[in-house]
């Protein structure tokens, strides 16, 4: 239905502050964009510029291949479902879905079948007679969505939808925006400070942090290889383990001293990362070569079910090792964690990847 | 749960209460019963106590068309300056709620007037208005003898009514702006989104929002202006020009200090209560049960 470009989107708000920073992000008809970063990195900010809600300081904002700036939110042809879903509390959920069409004076009959068979779809039909107040949260959310889709827009805006509801629901309607926004093929762009809704939704994920685009990719692409220290451990829950190199007499050394005893990937790398799985923990004090292996002991073991997490001390700082089912390690425990040269992650001085 | 302070011994509690309740009794039961008292009997000329005569001052006062000439004068002077008030007032919350330009400065300005007491704003007013003198005096030498509350009975209604409505238009704001501040701005987000312009928004959104204010401000409106109208007609036309402006409770005061019936007036005050009750609980009743939406 509709691509959305930004280029060198921008905004600076009369107090001098720049919460946006200069993004370009170009995203396919069809796709589900995901702006993930932690609270304050923009990315609301950006969202409410492609919305219309915010003016943009410089550059532009393109929606099918029209430039929108200076286009007030209800021209540009876009639905947004907000964090605290914004119904109106005093209108039933039908006149709530009906409302934006109304205002577009679409003929009374056909408001009447696209409501219905909105709430169908949402199974809100049986609640089309009650107001807001009376429904659960996840009811609510559900009729944000149908209020989003009834009108048919070439461009879905999510701003944290799934914040306000307990962990199981969240999980559900994950699945059912996923499969939602496939089946309606609706460009769309979601914004979340929650790397488990980011990574599992987006077909393209655009990573944020204070006001800059850190990261633009597939999920996985940037889960294997992402550019910088703060994707690295902002992506993935345990997050990244990184240690900071310091240039020994006999080649880098670990913040404790330890040689890591081989040739970083790239001359310039000052710090190295490891996924929690990529790493073996194992009591064995045999080391394979071309590995990375460190001497840790265990602080904590969090077991979660099919997995269990080890928390360490090794090489000067903490880390967090992920091993499968129940852990035989105890706290205080000393073991081996050994890491395959392959699996290793390098970054330079100012926290780019390199090698 | 709520959370509630709660006292060991009853007395203790009784203690909070008690100015309180001296308060309540000393001001407002101890007077009311005093008026139902004098309402009931006939005060005698000369002293030596009161005579009692049951409903007979209530008859001679509904039986009286200066009575009933008072009361049309109130309900009037309430109902226009009510509606002047609150309607002037949603307009300016409106305006200042979308963040005009200057709207930092009126709000500050508009809250002003409340301040001010009714003899002096009176008395501004009275200059204001004069048709001599005054603003109006221009339009007067425009059209000579257009303007002229000391001898027009309407002129002199809406210079009260004028004086009135400009110092709860202040009052009216604040609670309109408060309440207008309080719907949460993705509300009027989503609206914009869903392609309403401002005035729809306004109507099919904020207005109906705010509908909870909207009524507390109609009953303080109207109350106030059976009660709070007094030194304003004081000031500005003393009951005139031929009783076109003696708001009930302007009679009161002039039937009872200045006629020295303090009977009648007794009556006439008993009378003004219980109007102000039933508006009150027909307020409560029939429009209050229309404005809860949440």
């Amino acid at each position: 239905m509709a691509t959305v470009d930004l280029k060198d989107a921008k905004k600076v708000y009369s107090s001098g502050v720049e919460a946006v920073k200069g993004v370009s992000i170009a995203i396919p008809d069809k796709e589900l964009c995901v702006l993930v970063g932690p609270s304050g990195c923009g990315k609301s900010t950006l969202l409410r510029m492609i919305a219309g809600l915010e003016t943009i300081s410089s550059g532009t904002v393109a929606i099918d291949g029209k430039i929108v700036n200076a286009v007030g939110p209800a021209e540009r042809d876009i639905a947004m479902v907000f964090q605290n879903y914004a119904l109106y509390p005093h209108m039933k959920v039908y006149d709530n879905m009906a409302y934006g069409l109304r205002n577009r004076g679409t003929p009374k009959d056909e408001i009447d079948s696209r409501v219905r068979s909105t709430a169908k779809v949402l199974e809100l039909s049986a609640l089309l007679d009650r107001r807001p107040r009376e429904l659960s949260g996840g009811q609510r959310q559900r009729v944000a969505m149908g209020r989003a889709i009834v009108r048919n827009p070439k461009v879905f805006l999510f701003d944290e939808p799934l914040s306000n509801l307990d962990a199981k629901l969240r999980g559900q309607m994950r699945v059912e925006i996923k499969n939602l926004q496939r089946t309606l093929g609706v460009t769309s762009i979601y914004v979340t400070h929650d790397q488990l809704e980011a990574m599992t939704l987006a077909d393209i994920l655009v990573v944020m942090n204070a006001g800059l685009v850190e990261q633009i990719g597939a999920p996985l692409d940037i889960y294997e290889a992402p550019a910088s220290t703060f994707v690295a451990s902002f992506i993935g829950a345990p997050p990244m383990n990184l240690l900071a190199l310091t240039g020994g007499l006999s080649g880098p050394t670990l913040a404790d001293g330890t040689a890591i005893g081989f040739a970083p990937a790239d001359t310039k790398a000052a710090t190295l990362g490891f996924r929690p799985e990529d790493a073996d923990v194992t009591f064995n004090a045999k080391a394979p070569s071309g590995a990375l292996v460190l001497p840790a002991t265990v602080e904590a073991v969090e077991p979660v079910g099919a997995e269990s997490f080890l928390h360490c001390a090794a090489g000067g700082v903490r880390i967090v090792m992920r091993v499968a089912g129940r852990a035989a390690a105890r706290p205080g425990d000393q073991l081996r964690v050994v890491a395959r040269a392959e699996k290793l992650h390098w970054f330079d001085k100012t926290g780019k990847r390199v090698g | 749960m709520e959370k509630r302070v709660t006292f060991s011994r009853w007395t203790v509690g009784i203690l909070f209460a008690v100015p309180q309740m001296l308060l309540i009794f000393t001001f407002f039961y101890w007077p009311a019963g005093q008026a139902v008292y004098w309402s009931l009997t006939l005060q005698q000329p000369w002293g030596g106590g009161n005579i009692w005569v049951g409903l007979d001052n209530f008859r001679s006062i509904l039986a009286s068309a200066d009575y009933w000439n008072s009361i049309t004068a109130s309900l009037a002077f309430a109902a226009i300056s009510t509606g002047l008030a609150m309607v002037i007032a949603l307009v300016l919350a409106a305006l200042t709620d979308r963040q005009l330009a200057g709207s930092r400065f009126y709000r500050v300005v508009l809250i002003w007037p409340y301040g001010i007491a009714a003899p002096a704003l009176a008395l501004a007013f009275r200059f204001i208005l004069a048709p001599e003198a005054g603003f109006m005096a221009v339009v007067n030498r425009a059209w000579p003898g257009f303007w002229d509350p000391g001898l027009d009975g309407a002129d002199a209604m809406a210079s009260i009514i004028a004086a009135f409505s400009w110092k709860y238009v202040g009052y009216n704001f604040i609670f309109f702006l408060a309440a207008f501040q309080a719907i949460p701005r993705s509300l009027i987000e989503a609206s914009a989104m869903d392609g309403a312009g401002v005035v729809r928004r306004f109507r099919d959104i904020q207005f109906p929002l705010i509908t909870p204010t909207i009524f507390f401000l109609l009953v303080i409106n109207i109350t106030e202006s059976f009660q709070d109208s007094f030194g304003i007609v004081d000031i500005m036309t003393s009951g005139g020009p031929a009783n076109a402006t003696n708001l009930m409770v302007y009679k009161i005061y002039s039937d009872g200090f200045k006629g020295l019936d303090y009977s009648g007036a007794a009556a006439q005050s008993i009378i003004l209560m219980m109007l102000i009750v039933v508006l009150t609980i027909f307020q409560f009743r029939f429009i209050e049960r229309r404005v809860h939406y949440r």
